[in-house]
């Protein structure tokens, strides 16, 4: 296998698609009527095989050529990515989950979310740009006015013109409320914008003709920290009323980054100076506004975790079916190393994570779109609570174990995965800046402990605790292989429950420092038992469906295996991890460094 | 213009495929997909009808249990229309029954100016289907493509040989095959796969199209040994002492490809 080998991994897909989160039923709601199942199918096999032969091969290269600033302040990404990134914006590939309105697709975002494991596995720094893109447009669905969308929204849903996000400066990274970039009222009601922004994602390239900034700024007299922030639309090209590009802004990209990875993906410090820009609905409300949309955004970044996984997975099976060392137990001659039981836990216990990570990442879309569609208030209130639940989950535990999968793989290929050349040490470069950006892996934990498990006065976490018990008790009720799944589901469910309600006990007490101590392995033990609730579910729908004709019997059975390694060799952690959440912060206030 | 591709649906290439222990012949029960070599004829049609201005490109395909993926990637890509010939009693057909079922199958899509078919499809190789059809049909058939062009009611071709290729013309209509790799065909577009949603798709048999089944015991070709491929041998490593591109000629010309 080449190093661009990748295939996007469709049957798994469609079968967490239509038999763990169920699609179907999607595609019977109001406006999702043409998202019917044989179509979706049909889109992820047409996107994926592209994404994989046109994104894919240019991972490497982009890996090798950086993208680079010019003396003149222009950027130019590596070789192919400009017409890789033509050819995917002719395709209408970015306006499929966007609304009608606005030339989108008006697809689910679950069908989005598939898409967009596939495009990231095919080449991560690629797929940075259409990501920041879409954050940006959502904001203005969400919060721009009529004639905002009306100049920007259609031209960033086709991808003709690229979207940013720039909320970070030097002082200001985590504690996004310490940020001091300006912006003054104009006479004309636009504002001049001016300050540092640092760390941003596609700040300059030459993918596009145009380029949205969105520039989280203070106006004057705005309260200080978070309620003093307003967000602003400030256009690397200015645009005329009647749609056409007027002169430059006052914006540049004064430097890029040298990085650990995703080198494709220009990483920029832009200044901007009395640049023009157009406040997004109100001042000092930028940060709520923020946090409406963050949701999105955070999976997809979880997503990551997932799609460089699967990528260095795919690479670690071939390479194990390759490599001839040593004999296995029971052979008469030289092996091929994916016969020896120490390579096959390690390639299970990455297949393990990869489709619980999938199951978990997939039905954590499909909670957004029923809090966006369902008819009945109630089931979006409920699925918009899992969704909030479960987003700092896929974003923190998804991409911890992006960086666990990738080494994983490294550690598959021995001392050839330590050398550049097959590839497989990039995906572990690439993916390490995901437990970092969009909210470092702490800071989810933090929302986790310190505002989602309050939802609904705790009702939230209890249903989601409740659900995964009911989960347990069908599979244990379904005999055989089910059932020792069940009994460690079981048993990984009471140990979240504990951990649970010794924080939600500790955080009415006004412990809060022995709340934020157990943060992080809290969220560990939640990401566990999630993928576990999720797997269990995915091997109750093999046995549900076996000898139906679009899977094999052999597919079929593989899920069990896969469902019960996870359930008894990789589900127990959560268990082992219910004393570092309850120690309380007593060692590591005592500890001196 | 009215261009017809003849389109084959077979199993993935990059899955394992494995044979019929009985007849030696491929298994085709799992999903199938659009011949790659086909892709070829469907972008090549979709370009001529372009360039003459109007007209569609219509699709004609045999494959078992109503397989439609394939059909639907070309219909998606931009084919206007499609043929499906689903038939139990057609499975292990020979390529002379195959060339009887897509000549009819064709004749239904109304009139045709061209029909288009790759050289040989991937799964199969027997390389005769094209010229068969033509000759079904009594039309005259021009094979190994690598450049089509429509001058009024004359087709005009740059014919692939081992040496180059030579310049051949025929009236229209006419058959013709392309070979691989000529045009890089367009992937599908959004756009495209949710028009294709809705793009007329006729599925007939056997019987509707007045052609006798005669299934693999009455072919007119047989199967006469299977070998393993061999294994892929170590490549050679030629290091560059600033004469490699000597010895790299030296390599060729033993291969006698120059
Ligand atoms: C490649 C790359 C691309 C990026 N793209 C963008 C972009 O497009 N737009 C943008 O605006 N930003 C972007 N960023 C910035 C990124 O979001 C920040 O780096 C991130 O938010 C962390 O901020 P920081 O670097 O200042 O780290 P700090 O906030 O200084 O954090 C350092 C450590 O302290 C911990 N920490 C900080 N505060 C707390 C707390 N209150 N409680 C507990 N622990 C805490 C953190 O978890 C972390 O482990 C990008 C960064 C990189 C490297």
């Amino acid at each position: 296998m080449t190093v661009t080998g990748y295939a996007a991994p469709l049957t798994d897909m469609r079968f967490v698609l239509e038999h763990v989160v169920d699609i179907g039923a999607l595609a019977a709601l109001a406006g999702f009527e043409h998202a019917d199942p044989a179509t979706v199918i049909g889109i992820l096999e047409e996107a994926g095989r592209f994404f994989a032969e046109q994104l894919a091969p240019l991972n490497r290269v982009g890996d090798v050529q950086h993208s680079r600033r010019n003396d003149d302040g222009s950027v130019t990404t590596p070789e192919g990515f400009a017409k890789a990134y033509q050819r995917y914006v002719d395709a209408g590939w970015p306006a499929v989950p966007f609304p009608p309105e606005y030339g989108g697709g008006g697809f689910p975002w679950v069908v989005a979310v598939a898409m967009q494991e596939v495009m990231t596995a095919a080449n991560m720094a690629f797929s940075l740009c259409p990501l920041l893109t879409q954050g940006a447009i959502d904001m203005l669905l969400h919060y721009g006015s009529e004639e905002q969308r009306e100049t920007y929204l259609s031209k960033m849903v086709t991808g003709e013109w690229t979207g940013t996000m720039n909320l970070t400066e030097p002082q200001a990274g985590s504690d996004v409320g310490a940020l001091t970039t300006r912006a003054v009222p104009a006479d004309d009601g636009s504002w001049r914008v001016t300050g540092q922004k640092i760390f941003i994602t596609y700040g300059e390239h030459d993918l596009a003709d145009n380029i949205v900034h969105l520039v989280l700024a203070r106006v004057p007299d705005a309260p200080p920290g978070t309620k003093g922030i307003s967000c602003f639309i400030v256009p690397k090209v200015l645009v005329a009323a009647d749609g056409s590009l007027g002169p430059r802004n006052a914006v540049e990209c004064v430097s890029i980054e040298e990085k650990m990875g995703i080198n494709a993906s220009p990483t920029c410090v832009m200044a901007y100076d009395g640049a023009t820009g157009f406040l997004v609905g109100e001042a000092n409300q930028g940060m709520r506004y923020m946090f409406k949309m963050m949701n999105t955004a955070r999976l997809s970044v979880g997503l990551e975790g997932l799609s460089l996984g699967e990528r260095a997975y795919q690479q670690a099976v071939a390479y194990a079916a390759e490599r001839r060392q040593g004999q296995a137990p029971g052979a008469s001659a030289g092996s091929a190393i994916v016969d020896h039981p120490d390579v096959r836990r390690m390639l299970l216990t990455m297949r393990a994570q990869i489709e619980a990570l999938r199951c978990v990442a997939y039905l954590t879309a499909e909670c957004m779109d029923l809090a966006a569609r369902h008819p009945d208030a109630s089931v979006r209130e409920a699925r918009q609570e899992l969704a909030d639940l479960l987003t700092p989950i896929s974003k923190g535990w998804g991409t911890d174990l992006g960086v666990e999968l990738t080494s994983i793989a490294v550690q598959v290929h021995g001392g050839m995965g330590y050398v550049e050349e097959t590839g497989v040490a990039q995906h572990y470069r690439d993916i390490r800046i995901a437990p970092i950006y969009e909210g470092t892996n702490g800071i989810q934990a933090i929302d986790l402990v310190g505002r989602k498990l309050g939802l609904r006065d705790g009702a939230a976490v209890t249903e989601l605790l409740d659900a995964i018990a009911a989960t347990a008790a069908e599979a244990i009720g379904a005999g055989d292989d089910l059932n020792v799944i069940g009994i460690a589901l079981d048993g990984a469910q009471h140990a979240l429950r504990q951990a649970t309600t010794w924080l939600r006990q500790a955080s009415a007490d006004g412990r809060h420092d022995d709340v934020l101590a157990g943060a992080t392995p809290y969220l560990r033990m939640a990401g566990v038992v999630a993928g576990g609730w999720m797997l269990a579910r995915s091997a109750l729908a093999a046995s549900a469906i076996q000898g139906e004709a679009t899977f094999t019997d052999e597919f079929l059975a593989q899920k069990t295996v896969t469902a019960r390694f996870y359930a008894t060799q990789l589900l127990p952690q959560a268990a082992g991890l219910l004393p570092a959440v309850t120690a309380g912060v007593e060692d590591l206030a005592a500890a001196r460094f | 213009m009215n261009v017809i591709v003849c389109v084959k649906q077979i199993p993935d290439p990059a899955q394992v495929g494995s044979l019929d222990p009985t007849d030696n012949t491929l298994k085709r029960e799992g999903k199938l997909i659009l011949d790659e070599s086909d892709s070829y004829g469907v972008e090549m049609a979709l370009q001529l009808v372009d360039t003459a201005g109007g007209g569609e490109v219509g699709l004609v395909s045999m494959a078992p249990n109503d397989e439609m993926s394939g059909l639907r990637t070309a219909l998606a890509m931009g084919a206007a229309k499609a043929v499906l010939v689903s038939d139990a009693e057609l499975a292990g057909s020979d390529a002379l029954t195959t060339a009887k079922v897509l000549a009819a199958a064709a004749s239904r899509l109304g009139d045709i100016d061209l029909i288009i078919a790759g050289t040989e499809s991937s799964d199969g190789y027997t390389g005769t289907v094209p010229e068969q059809i033509a000759e079904v049909l009594g039309l005259p058939s021009i094979t190994f493509a690598k450049s089509v062009a429509i001058d009024g009611g004359t087709l005009r071709v740059n014919r692939q040989t081992e040496a180059g290729y030579d310049e051949v013309t025929c009236p229209l209509p006419a058959v013709v095959s392309v070979t691989a790799g000529v045009v890089e065909p367009r992937y599908p577009s959004f756009k495209g796969i949710m028009a294709a949603k809705s793009k007329p798709v006729e599925k007939v048999t056997a019987t509707d199209l007045g052609v006798t089944p005669v299934g693999w015991a009455g072919a007119g070709q047989q199967i006469v040994e299977v070998a393993a491929a061999p294994e892929r041998e170590a490549g050679e490593i030629v290091e560059d002492d600033g004469d490699a591109h000597l010895k790299i000629v030296e390599f060729l010309d033993k291969l006698k490809v120059i």
